[in-house]
């Protein structure tokens, strides 16, 4: 690596540990992306508008949602009654978070290609969970993970490590989502930043408390139909510019960029396969075990309606990212050659990362500038919904029902406490947005995807695939591959040098997925195998009906509700 | 659900060959998956400058571009590939195998 090159790349690789943290289904790229001190703007009366026309359409669906809300059923998972279409625009909402579509293009105006490779990491892990998951979690589960994982095995066991394991993933994503959008808004609408998280919170509150599931389905896909529309709107215009000529778009990129040629081939983001792998692992089976994008899974009737939104989510997240690779680019022609997007000191305005809100300035005048400001304030309304819901089905249905009742609990009851524990949650990730605004919260999302692809995803993997899995392997494996995955994130880059301010690492790098899956896998294996109890023997018999069920759905529960 | 019919169905010969097929499917439909994605990413560790050559000479578009675009259409299709073949194939069957069981 050459010297001048250097300072780019770290700037990237820092882009890129947030998006990391932020994509795979929410904005934890934000943390990375607007970090600091930020400079409020002007009050945006078009975005403001805008923002409160999505704020009351969004209020009048969850009025008609908590009509239909009753059961535990439609308050979990919408009773079943989401189609696949439906679900795959809601998947790709909670994917296409307002990190992943500020981070990715950002990215790309920075380094060019290096942002295409991160799209295809983020994207890769969609069908793997198709073909090995999805089905197979429909014909078993009814509202959370944990119902598949702990279907054999021993609830207050199993499912208090799950909701341990989703609690921490909800929390670390939710503090990081607060702190985003507090800056974000306070960037795109000048209102100051403790309102804007005070709005955050309680909007989302309002949402997952009225209307359940329902609601925060409808909300996350009429989301992803805004932002998809304003990414096309913008990829389009872009083209347009160029005459859908693509060699002329990268040609006058080159001309401009301070890298010129070298941001059409890949600029030593990911020089390290180690890190690679191991950031590779972590999106693509932390993805596989984060609660709330499991969850809506169950929304859908049936296996079949399952394996139908895996299909449109992949389509619609795939297109999003060829749009933000065009976004990028058209950024680097449009935004860095107008001296109006930069500051006195020559830097973009707010950072890399509002690239891509400066070309909605750039291609649609400033009511299309508040047009995207609005749908990025909706972007992180809908994913927060969506984690806040995750989290309070993890407090009722696994702690409250399963484990405290041991399933001897009503109806009503289950659900008042699912709203007292939303409540709860959205109160207390107010508080700790605002706590944590001046704290460098970049390794939170890093950590909350470790936890998910080292704790959950593994017992939930093995519990469908494995016959051999006992209550004490997954126990066990489960808490190692936790106790690694916070440990190496500790003493990796992001926290022992970027927070405690050690000089060198003492784990070098900074996704240790590729380690701590490893370790919760072979654990899992290894203290199964040791499990000689009369129990392990019933919980190895106990398979071949829960495989039967989940190759063929026989049994499935009774969330469907019609 | 009946421990009867769970011992019907998983002794169908039918059930056995139909499970163990569609595993097949899937489990190599990820190997292309990771193949793709893991290769790639390795030649951006180890050869980068493939992915820069010019597309023709003179060209500014490198082979990065459409090969980058032509992994995320893949995993697309591969995608639609796995849920045709389900639909068309491993629905019917199954059904025809639940039936034989009730």
């Amino acid at each position: 690596m050459t010297g001048p090159l250097r300072p780019i790349l770290k700037g990237g690789v820092g882009a890129i540990a947030l998006l990391a943290a932020l994509s795979a289904a929410g904005p934890a790229a934000l943390a990375d992306t607007i970090s600091g001190d930020v400079e409020r703007q002007a009050v945006n009366i078009p975005a403001i508008v805008m923002f409160l026309l999505f704020v009351v359409g969004t209020l009048g669906i969850t009025y008609w949602a908590a009509r239909q809300t009753k059961s535990a059923a439609q308050f979990y998972t919408a009773g079943g009654g989401i189609t696949g279409f439906q679900n795959g625009l809601a998947i790709a909402g909670d994917y296409m978070s307002a990190a992943s579509f500020l981070g990715i293009s950002g990215l790309v105006y920075l380094s060019g290609y290096d942002g295409l490779i991160y799209s295809i990491g983020f994207l890769v892990g969609w069908p793997v969970i198709l073909f090995l998951v999805a089905e197979r979690l429909r014909n078993l589960g009814k509202y959370t993970f944990a119902d598949v994982a702990s279907y054999r095995l021993r609830q207050t066991e199993i499912r208090t490590l799950s909701a341990f394991g989703s609690l921490t993933t909800v929390a670390l994503y939710l503090i990081a989502q607060m702190v985003g959008a507090g800056k974000l808004i306070e960037l795109l609408f000048g209102l100051p930043y403790e309102i804007a998280v005070i709005v955050v919170g309680t909007l989302m509150i309002i949402y997952v408390t009225f209307g359940g599931m329902i609601a925060t389905t409808w909300v996350q896909i009429i989301k992803a139909v805004l932002l998809l529309s304003g990414a096309t709107f913008m990829a389009g215009a872009v083209l347009w510019y160029t005459n859908f000529n693509m060699e002329a778009l990268f040609t006058e990129a080159t001309q401009v960029h301070a890298r010129a040629g070298s941001i059409m081939e890949p600029g030593g983001l990911v020089s390290d396969p180690v890190s690679a792998i191991s950031l590779g692992i972590a999106l693509m089976f932390g993805t596989a075990g984060l609660p709330h994008i499991l969850m809506r899974f169950f929304t859908v009737a049936d296996a079949k309606a399952a394996r139908k939104s895996v299909f449109y989510a992949t389509g619609f997240i795939g297109y999003f990212y060829i749009l933000t690779f065009i976004i990028g680019f058209g950024a680097i022609v449009l935004v860095s050659t107008n001296p109006n997007f930069f500051d006195s000191a020559g830097a973009l305005i707010g950072g890399n990362n509002m690239a891509a809100i400066h070309l909605a300035q750039a291609t649609g005048g400033s009511l299309f500038l508040g047009f995207i400001s609005a749908v990025a304030f909706a972007t992180i309304l809908a994913v927060v919904s969506g984690l806040t819901l995750a989290g309070a089905s993890a407090i009722s249905h696994d702690l409250y029902a399963s484990v405290l009742k041991k399933g001897k609990v009503n109806e009503f009851d289950e659900i008042r406490v699912s709203r007292r524990a939303t409540v709860t949650l959205g109160v207390v990730a107010i508080g700790l947005g605002i706590l944590f605004e001046q704290q460098n919260i970049a390794f939170m999302v890093g950590l909350a995807f470790a936890i998910a692809a080292s704790a959950n995803f593994p017992v939930l993997f093995l519990s469908m695939f494995w016959s051999k899995l006992t209550t004490r392997g997954a126990l066990y494996g489960g808490i190692l591959g936790l106790g690694t995955a916070v440990t190496l994130v500790i003493l990796g880059p992001t926290v022992w040098v970027a927070i405690l301010g050690f000089e060198n690492p003492v784990f070098p790098y900074s996704y240790p997925a590729l380690f701590s899956v490893t370790t919760a896998f072979v654990g899992i294996w290894l203290f199964s195998k040791l499990d000689r109890s009369q129990s392990a023997q019933d919980e190895h018999k106990a398979f071949a009906a829960q495989f039967v069920r989940s190759q063929t759905g026989v049994g499935v529960s009774s969330a469907v509700a019609h | 659900m009946d421990p009867d019919r769970v011992e019907k169905i998983q002794s169908d010969p039918r059930f056995q060959t139909l499970v163990a097929k569609r595993s097949r499917f899937a489990w190599q439909l990820s190997s292309v998956i990771l193949m793709l994605y893991f290769g790639f990413i390795l030649v951006v560790a180890f050869a980068p400058g493939i992915l820069g050559t010019p597309l023709w000479p003179g060209a500014v578009t490198t082979i990065g571009i459409p090969v980058g675009i032509l992994i995320i259409i893949a995993a697309f299709v591969i995608t639609g590939l796995y849920v045709r073949r389900s639909n068309a194939e491993f629905d019917p069957e199954m059904a025809s195998i639940l039936e034989d069981s009730e």
